[in-house]
Formats: structure tokens, sequence, C-alpha cells
């Protein structure tokens, strides 16, 4: 393809559905655009199995990948992963903190303990990431850190609490990380997904009922494709966007712009 | 390798500040930056020595260009840019509503003249080319609409309020339009520079600092420095092109991080 990520080396959250022939999600599109664009690519995810068939799948396409087992809701498994990271391919220039749950549950049937994990996984896992990228960065004299966040940390919707409260809690948390590091060159952004068939929203939106009511609302009247999303993460990741920090970019057919 | 506007046909207004020799303005550095990824591009533009000199330069290049001469006020003109370009290049993918002007002047130093000229560029210009541009694009089985509006479509400019307000203006129409024709495949989106390094920012800066206010802008820039217009314009390529795909009625900010705080 071509090279507008030669040289980099980027880690990629969530990047486990990366696996031809099965449902791809954002982690594992964009480890797949990434690497075409000529990335090296840590793919992490708590997903050993699928991570390192993405991992092989990769490699026999001639990328350079490798898998490191993450719990992004770790701070010691932070820790290591970016130590894995930086002693396969010698830095790293691109985070996306994308790894991502959903509880369906409106605000009085959730149960706290739902609440503190996900919040755990779009929250904390996202600050982490941040954190432990950023001295690895200032090494490489920059970097971009791409935050998925959603449209749903614009609006809300009839079924999901949580993923609505991390979902926002990463889209300012962005800005924050932002502004602190703005002048070390280390670009933090958001990205804000609309509705896509993943691993993680393909047993929601395979009930027809429920696939046609959002397709409905989508102003493009289609859901989105993995690949769409990943190719912001790109844009983002890339040199191209040296003067785009704290911003948002929403992918999402029109949904939150009506 | 394949350009990532292989084939699409760009019609670009203020577009003559692709002209080489001078800071390239954004309309300007995105028509070169289509040009080197494949597009066909017209320039349209006020000034016709600039503009035609400008298309001269980039078929030097290599790529294909054209000049028409536009004042984005004026229905007809648009419409007569938008046939010169059918003409010329057989269809119409992309439009970059860019042409801008600006004037200086909080709420009371705001003349009624300056305001309507405000607003007629900032506002009905964008308005205009959108309308013209839709039907063409429909031919083309979908299209893209970039309309460049400003941070000062986002937070208040004190200094420049009938700008800022063509600005926030273009926004939200960019919203409307792109609500509209989703189904028929043409995207609408805005960007949002910030503080860039451009022929329109340097008379604007030289005409505050006349009047004995300093630059404002480095220091509120978290990224501490001024855009180049070639990052603008690498914003405005992402949305011109298929990688976009499923990006509409959206908001591009391009500000280092000037908003965000």
């Amino acid at each position: 393809m071509s090279n507008r990520l030669e040289g980099k080396v980027a880690l990629i959250t969530g990047a486990a559905s990366g696996v031809k022939g099965e449902t791809m999600g954002f982690g594992g599109a964009a480890a797949w655009l990434f690497a075409a664009e000529g990335a090296k690519v840590a793919v992490c995810d708590i997903k050993d199995e699928q991570g390192k068939k993405t991992v092989t799948q990769l490699r026999e396409a001639g990328h350079e990948a490798v898998f490191i087992s993450l719990d992004v809701t770790s701070e010691e498994q932070w820790k290591r992963a970016i130590t894995e990271t930086v002693k396969a391919f010698g830095k790293l220039n691109v985070l996306v903190n994308n790894a991502g749950m959903g509880y369906m549950e409106k605000v009085e049937f959730m149960t706290v303990e739902q609440w503190d994990y996900e919040m755990a996984v779009h929250a904390k896992g996202t600050f982490l990431g941040t954190k432990h990228a950023i001295p690895e960065m200032r090494k490489a004299g920059g970097g971009s850190i791409v935050n998925t966040s959603s449209i749903f940390g614009f609006v809300g919707s009839p079924d999901s609490t949580a993923y609505h409260a991390g979902k926002g809690a990463a889209r300012i948390f962005t800005k924050a990380a932002a502004i602190q590091y703005a002048k070390e060159n280390i670009r933090v952004n958001s990205i804000h997904p609309g509705g896509v068939v993943t691993p993680m929203t393909e047993q929601m939106l395979s009930k027809r009922r429920v696939r046609e009511a959002f397709e409905a609302k989508v102003p493009m009247g289609r859901l989105g494709m993995p690949e769409e999303i990943a190719r912001g993460m790109v844009f983002l990741a890339s040199d191209e966007a040296s003067y785009i920090t704290g911003a948002e970019l929403v992918i999402d057919g029109g949904f939150i712009a009506q | 390798m394949a350009g990532r506007l292989e084939g699409k046909v760009a019609l670009i207004s203020g577009g003559a500040t692709a002209h080489k020799g001078n800071v390239l303005g954004i309309g300007g550095a995105a028509a070169w930056a289509f040009a080197r990824e494949g597009a066909k591009v017209v320039l349209g533009d006020l000034d016709d020595v600039r503009g035609e000199e400008a298309a001269a330069q980039i078929r030097e290049s290599g790529a294909e260009a054209a000049f028409v001469h536009l004042n984005a006020t004026l229905e007809p003109n648009w419409e007569k840019a938008v046939a010169f370009t059918l003409k010329t290049f057989g269809k119409l993918n992309v439009v970059v509503n860019c042409a801008g002007t600006t004037a200086i002047g909080g709420v009371e130093q705001t003349t009624e003249k300056a305001w309507d000229s405000q607003l007629d560029v900032h506002a009905k210009g964008v308005f205009l080319g959108t309308k013209h541009a839709i039907p063409a694009m429909r031919k083309s089985g979908g299209g893209s609409v970039v309309n460049i509006s400003s941070i000062d479509g986002i937070i208040g400019n004190a200094h420049a309020v009938a700008y800022s307000t063509g600005k926030g203006a273009s926004r939200i129409f960019t919203k409307a339009a792109a609500i509209q024709y989703a189904k028929e495949n043409i995207r609408v989106n805005s960007v949002h520079p910030g503080y860039t390094d451009t022929p329109l920012a340097r008379s604007a800066i030289a005409e505050l600092e006349k009047d004995g206010i300093p630059d404002p802008r480095i220091p509120r820039v978290p990224l501490g420095r001024l855009a180049k217009a070639e990052e603008i314009a690498n914003g405005i390529l992402f949305l011109a092109s298929d990688e976009s795909s499923y990006v509409t009625g959206a908001e591009l900010v391009i500000d280092g991080g000037m908003t965000a705080q």
C-alpha cells in the first residue's frame, strides 16, 4: 500500500479482533491498516488466542507485529506492555487506547460492580495507557495517542449507562492530556465512532429489529465498517495530523449532526 | 502508487493562494495536496492574475489544473464555476469552500457594511457553493463538500466579531446540508483551523499591530506555534478522500489544542 506510518511503532489495545474471516473490531482493523502503512504493531488484548492468531496472520502477510497480553485496567500490565513493545521494536510512537466493552443496562438496573468495571476499562484504561506511553514518546521526540471514545461520549441512548459515562470521560481526559503534553509534541485526540458491527456489537446488531432501528437514525442510512473507523485512526496517528491535538474526530454517518 | 484522490475532480474557492512565491493560503495548500494525490483541480478566486498563474504552476508540476473567476458571494459566479468545471474535467466530486476575508472589529466597531460583507463571504458563499455543487455531485454518484470554518466558529473572537459569526454560520450550515444529502452519499463536513500562517492572517495581524494590539496568537496555542497551511490541507485531503466515507456533518478541528483548553 503506502507508507503513511513508515518507521513508526504503534501499540493498539483491543486489537485481537483482527482475525481475517471473522468480524473485525476497530483495533483489529487498525492493526492491519497501520501495518499496511508501514508501522510495526504491538497487538494488545486480554484475548490471548485471538491476539496471537491476528499476529500470525499479520506476519504471514509480511508485517512486523507482536502480541502482548494486556488487561487495560491493570497498571502493572500496562508497564509490562510498554516495556515489551520497546524491547521488541526499540521505541513507541503511537498508542491507540481502543479496548472496550459494554453492559446494556439502564441506570436503575446497573450494578455498582458493572459500573466500576466499565469505568475501569474506558476511563482508567485510557488514563493508564496514556500515563505509561508518555515517557517513551518523550524519548522518541513526540508521539500520537488516539483514544477510542464514541458518539455515546456526546449523546445518550436508551439502554446503556456506564458506557456513556466512560466514553464521556475518555473524551474529556483526552483534552486534559493534550494540553499537558502539547509542548512536548505528544498529540492526544479522541475518535468517536457511530454504529458499526464489531465483535462488541454484533450480538446486539444481529437482531434485525435493533439493527434497522439504529440504521433508521443514521443520516447516511447504513452502519459504518471497522475500516472506516481505522482510517481515521491512521490519519490521527500519522504526521499528517501534526497540528491536531485535543480534537474529536466523529465518524458516524451524520448521527450526532442532527 | 495510486493517489488518495485519483480520478477525482475538485473545485476550490480561494484557490489563488496556491500561488508559489507567496506564503500559501489554506485553499492553495489544499490545491497542491489534491494535485499531488491525483485530483484534477479547478481554482476559483477573485484574483484572476494569481489564480491563472497558480493553475499554470500546478500544471507545470505535472498535474491537471484550471482557473475560473469566482466571487463566492454571487450565485451566477457559482453557476459558471461549476459549469466550467464540468466542461473542463467532465464531473465534480469535491468542493472546498475556502474563500474568505476578514474584518477587524468588536461589536461596537463593526459597521453594518462590514457585517453584511463578512456574512456574505462566510455564510452565503458556503451556501451557494454547496447548493450548486449538489446537482453535479448527484450525477457523479456522491461527493464531498469541505467547508473551511475556523476555531472562531466555535469560540468567540473579540477582535473579529462578524468573521466569528460567519464562521459559526458555516459550521452549522454544514450539518444541515450533511443531513439533507447523506442518503445520496454526498458528505458535508467542516474544518476548523486554528492560527495558521496564511496571507489572510498576515494581513489581519498587520492591521492589529497597526492599532497597537500585539500579536495575541502563539502564547494561546498549546502546541506553541502557528500552523502551516499544509497542515490544514492534510485534514481537507482526508475529508475529501474516500478514507472518510462514513464522516459527514462532522467538525475537524486543527488548532494545536487551542479550543481544547
